[in-house]
């Protein structure tokens, strides 16, 4: 028996009966969990008071009515309290529901059902009435919420030392920068959002916006703190209305209402289903109205890629509108959103439009007339806006450009065009120019050149200039506030076929315009180039081409148009005849291999350039130049996606505070140098302190190692082997052949 | 000076090692062939055939008597340095992946690729130094599998019967061989392939290189991340270079995506990295693929680097190297 040392015995005792063994812990799991609330009772007032001799009718009569709404009853479920001493009912009765959420159903269709002409019912909880009843009756006033006030959302623009700030997004991770002089380049923020497509700041930087699978969100102010957001899924794009009002947001799914979505101004209804633009008030977070980019009686198997933005809207956030190609421009009202006028404007043919942007001087007019106030008529009329829009030949009609004045409607000016493929209507930021970039074909059809017309939309009848050019032109861009357009010209014949490898040949050309002759002339071409891009600085004057998207080629080159002459006489606008075109000078060329995104800084002093990762994924980064081309910082980090720098707003500085400060510039740069001064040598014995203090954490680490080494050894006791002591001797024998003699001997 | 170019091997280089004085530089590659050369002129002294798959590694002890290598042939296979006869050939299931000499060159630890349904295995065998070393044990003195990630480098620490491993999954861990225990590990010391592993000349830290397009120098006994030096491309060896505070790292582009980028120099460059301020203050090109293996001079007077390409380049630091005080005047210890 020792055999079974655990002690147990060898058989096992049978229980005498079956009662006698204990179930109550599976009684206890398996218990079932009675439903003992009434959430699923619905007390249905209203109800007509009958004796007994109708019961059974009404009865089923008041599950024919429930049944109508898609709510099935049976007369079962239904009690009647029944007052005995009338031999009535009371006018009430109660129904039983499977659960909570069939009640839920049942009081959302039922409620305020007109049973009949005197009958209606008013459907309730049971719990609510009973939780209601026990309501307490003396008023407590309700407590004022303290008052907090906002941050305020432009706070980054009364930074210290006047820096920008930029987002950079890698991964997974967002950060945002402050970028100033080395020693003022630190982390701003860096927030933890939940995962999202992608960035973007809103015009004038103050809020910058996240798209996430449920709709976009807005943060701001010093602390990042959520601001605002809209509910709309799976949004993919987003456009900022130019004065931060308006948000419109696109998602290629259709809007769908589920049953059950919370409803209210800042969501979806019903109505919006089938959608995907909508158009939401910033400021309140509502939803203002919906669109459908899909044209119902459009073919839906020529799918055209949609334009982005699709809404376009004036300068001032008073109007949006939309075209429908080939019949028509609807300009809607903010912020009613209601079509202006009721109609749109019917223009046969439209293919596209622009909004005339507005300078800074109509800003400050229409700035100073809203504080004197819309009732005082001062002086000048707020200019209206204005807009430009083409439409192709059609039979024997000629091609057309029309200037339109809005909301007047008046047509200001019309030019028709000849032989034209296609037209891209381009104004200079301050609305000075039009240019409308006109690709034209020869007869044959077989080649394209352009033709670049030009309004002068500030000088009386909108004259119009053409310059004509042989070559295709790929880019075009005004200088910003300037009289000045650069463009990329093409005549590579592999132009229209790419391919990988290929990187097309391109000239780039300046051109200026000629107070003179008020025409518009070359001031200088770059011949041969592989660039494609042409970036000006936001400030005018510098400009940097960049080579863009191509495998081989990715060469930065920084030009500045104003290189001899002092900004005072470019102001003027009097060039001398023979140095037109000589002060165009290049200041430094620099290569940022596989480049993908260019974009200068709000201050034009420094450029970004950026290899995203949704493009390739060699080499991504980004990297920061100076105006001259020399870097600054270059980061290459792995799955980078995007660079963006924050924008400001318009300067809050008067014409004369800026004359005034561009007067003392002297004493301003004395304060500035002395400031870099003092920085570079602080820079300097920072780095020199921090090198100090890694190599004495290393020495520190290593001395400890040694010696925990040596005691080790020591323990062991072994010999130590003495690698000096048992050199040994090589002796190496080098053979050198001098001189190599062949004799010839001849016997 | 001008490197010297090695042009003995007809496929690309799997590991190069010098040996303890440094005047040998022993190169093992997929074609089969390990070879070794003079290191100051680049004279081939002579190879060692016989092995029948890619040599995949190859350890020389402290005497530069005995040589042991690894191959796909799943052999590891034991040399005499100066005849280039093959003394001993070990046979299991799999590939051998790393070899590497104990301190006291009397024991190899041996790591076996995880295939075909065998896991990954660690083997420690005794060396029979006495005779001619043909008489070896047959079975290991330890083995073990580690569990989890299989591992991909190893090397002994300076503590007796300690191995430290760098595995697939980016894992660097500490191993006791005699009883297969994981004394401690570092699960995120990388977050790819540890592909390369080497011990500072007194085997109290270890740099280690990952496809993560990182470096780490690890101090053996604790596995604490020291330093972290990270590159903008997969990595494939990294060297700590004595007497002077560089690391050197060297990688590229993965071979089979080499020819989908445009020819574009500065991926397969030998990179120098300040082993304290982790700074790249240099770099040295000239292979024309991915390095897949960096080994300095024991007394820090030269480097080789292995490339896809093929080519050893044998590189004799100049004067210059050795004066300049990149920092200025700093004191730094090995």
């Amino acid at each position: 028996m020792r055999k079974f040392s655990c002690g147990r015995p060898l058989y096992i005792e049978m229980p005498g009966t079956v009662d006698d063994i204990d179930y109550s812990d599976i009684e206890a799991k398996y218990r079932v969990e009675y439903d003992e609330s009434f959430d699923n009772t619905v007390v249905v007032d209203g109800v007509p008071i009958i004796d007994k001799s109708k019961l059974e009718k009404l009865l089923a009569k008041i599950c024919k009515e429930f049944s109508k709404r898609g709510v099935s009853i049976k007369p079962d479920d239904i009690y009647m309290p029944w007052d005995d001493a009338k031999g009535k009912n009371k006018g009430y009765l109660f129904i039983d529901f499977r659960n909570e959420n069939e009640a839920n159903a049942a009081i959302t269709a039922m409620n305020n059902h007109p049973f009949d002409a005197k009958h209606t019912f008013k459907l309730n909880h049971f719990t609510d009435i009973e939780r209601y009843a026990d309501m307490n009756e003396t008023y407590v006033e309700p407590e004022t919420e303290e008052y907090t006030p906002r941050e305020h959302l432009r706070a980054w623009l009364a930074d210290p030392q006047g820096r920008d700030q930029y987002v950079i997004y890698r991964g997974e991770e967002v950060q945002i920068h402050w970028h100033g002089k080395p020693s003022q380049c630190e982390l701003a923020y860096k927030p933890q959002w939940e995962p999202f497509l992608y960035v973007a700041w809103s015009p004038l930087g103050t809020y910058i916006a996240t798209l996430h699978r449920r709709g976009v969100r807005l943060w701001g102010g010093p602390s990042w703190k959520h601001q605002q957001r809209f509910a709309h899924p799976l949004v993919k794009l987003i456009d900022f209305s130019p004065c931060e009002n308006y948000l419109v947001t696109w998602s290629n799914e259709p809007i769908v209402v589920p049953e059950g979505a919370p409803q209210g101004p800042q969501y979806f209804s019903p109505d919006d289903e089938g959608n995907n633009i909508a158009i939401w008030d910033i400021k309140s977070g509502d939803l203002l109205r919906t669109f459908s980019t899909n044209a119902e009686n459009e073919n839906p198997s020529v799918k055209r890629q949609m334009q982005w933005p699709a809404l376009k809207w004036s300068p001032d956030d008073k109007f949006v509108a939309r075209a429908t190609p080939g019949q028509m421009i609807s300009v809607y009202e903010l912020p009613s959103m209601g079509l202006h006028e009721k109609k749109s404007l019917k223009i046969e043919g439209v293919v596209d439009f622009e909004w005339c942007p507005l300078s800074d001087k109509d800003r400050e007019e229409a700035e100073k007339a809203a504080t004197i106030g819309a009732g005082a008529k001062g002086g000048k009329k707020i200019p209206e806006n204005k807009l430009a829009y083409w439409t192709p030949e059609v039979a024997n009609q000629p091609a057309r450009v029309t200037l339109l004045s809005f909301p007047s409607r008046t047509i200001l000016r019309q030019k028709n065009l000849f032989n034209v493929s296609e037209c891209k209507l381009y104004w200079q930021n301050q609305g000075d120019f039009l240019c409308v970039k006109v690709d034209r074909h020869t007869k044959t059809k077989k080649s394209i050149f352009c033709n670049l017309e030009i309004f002068r939309v500030r000088e009386k009848d909108y004259p119009v200039e053409v310059v004509e050019l042989k070559d295709t032109v790929t880019d075009f861009a005004w200088e910003p506030k300037g009289e000045r357009f650069a463009i990329v010209s093409s005549s590579d014949p592999n132009l229209g076929n790419p391919g990988p490898g290929i990187t097309i040949k391109t000239d780039v050309s300046f051109y200026q315009l000629d107070h003179g002759k008020n025409d518009f002339k070359l001031l200088k071409t770059l011949s041969n180039r592989t660039s494609n891009a042409i970036r000006w600085s936001p400030r005018g004057r510098h400009v940097v081409l960049a080579t863009v998207g191509s495998s081989s080629k990715s060469e930065l080159e920084f030009w500045d148009l104003d290189f001899n002459n002092e900004d005072a006489s470019r102001r003027e606008g009097q060039v001398a005849k023979d140095d037109w075109g000589s002060s165009i000078q290049l200041l430094g060329t620099a290569d940022h291999y596989g480049v993908t995104d260019v974009e200068w800084d709000p201050s034009g002093r420094y450029l970004a350039t950026s290899a995203s990762a949704w493009t390739h994924t060699l080499e991504n980064g980004y990297a920061i130049w100076d105006f001259r081309g020399q870097e600054l910082v270059k980061q290459i980090q792995d799955r980078f996606k995007q660079f963006l720098w924050r924008p400001r707003p318009r300067t809050l500085l008067s014409k004369e505070q800026q004359k005034q400060i561009r007067k003392n510039l002297k004493e301003y740069s004395r304060v500035f140098e002395d400031e870099d001064q003092r920085e570079s040598e602080t820079v300097n014995t920072e780095l020199v302190a921090h090198r100090r203090r890694l190599v004495d954490e290393w020495n520190a680490w290593r001395a400890r190692c040694k010696r925990e080494r040596a005691e080790q050894k020591g323990q062991e006791g072994g010999p130590e082997k003495n690698s000096e002591e048992d050199k040994e001797e090589i002796e190496v024998w080098i053979d050198e052949v001098i001189e190599q003699i062949e004799e010839e001997v001849v016997e | 000076m001008r490197p010297i170019l090695l042009q003995g091997h007809e496929r690309s280089l799997t590991q190069i090692k010098f040996n303890k004085d440094g005047d040998l530089l022993f190169s093992c590659s997929k074609d089969h062939v390990i070879n070794v050369w003079y290191t100051h002129n680049g004279e081939r002294l002579g190879t060692y055939d016989g092995n029948n798959g890619t040599v995949w590694t190859v350890d020389v002890d402290s005497e530069s008597r005995f040589m042991v290598s690894g191959a796909a042939d799943n052999t590891l296979r034991l040399w005499n340095v100066a005849t280039g006869k093959c003394l001993f050939t070990w046979e299991f299931p799999t590939a051998v992946k790393r070899v590497a000499f104990s301190e006291d060159d009397k024991q190899v630890v041996c790591i076996t690729e995880q295939r075909m349904g065998h896991q990954c295995a660690i083997r420690v065998f005794n060396i029979n130094r006495s005779g001619d070393g043909t008489k070896q044990s047959k079975e290991p003195a330890h083995m073990f599998n580690p569990i989890g990630s299989k591992a991909t480098v190893c090397a002994f620490t300076a503590q007796p019967n300690i191995i430290v491993t760098g595995h697939e999954s980016g894992k660097v861990a500490l191993f006791n061989v005699k009883t297969g225990e994981e004394i401690d590990n570092n699960e995120r010391a990388h977050s790819d392939v540890v592909t390369d592993l080497q011990l500072s000349p007194d085997k109290t830290y270890c740099i280690t290189s990952s496809k993560d397009k990182s470096a780490r120098i690890h101090d053996t006994k604790t596995l604490m991340v020291i330093k972290t030096f990270t590159t903008e491309t997969p990595l494939n060896s990294a060297a700590i270079a004595p007497n002077r505070p560089y690391v050197l790292l060297g990688g590229g582009q993965e071979a089979m995506s080499v020819t989908t980028t445009s020819l574009r120099q500065g991926k397969f460059e030998t990179r120098f990295w300040h082993k304290v301020f982790e700074e790249e203050v240099g770099r040295v090109k000239g292979h024309f693929g991915p390095i897949n293996t960096i080994a300095v001079h024991p007394k820090g007077t030269c480097y080789a680097s292995g490339g896809e390409d093929g080519f050893v380049r044998v590189h004799h630091f100049d004067d210059s190297y050795f004066r300049t005080e990149l920092y200025g005047d700093l004191e730094i210890e090995d």
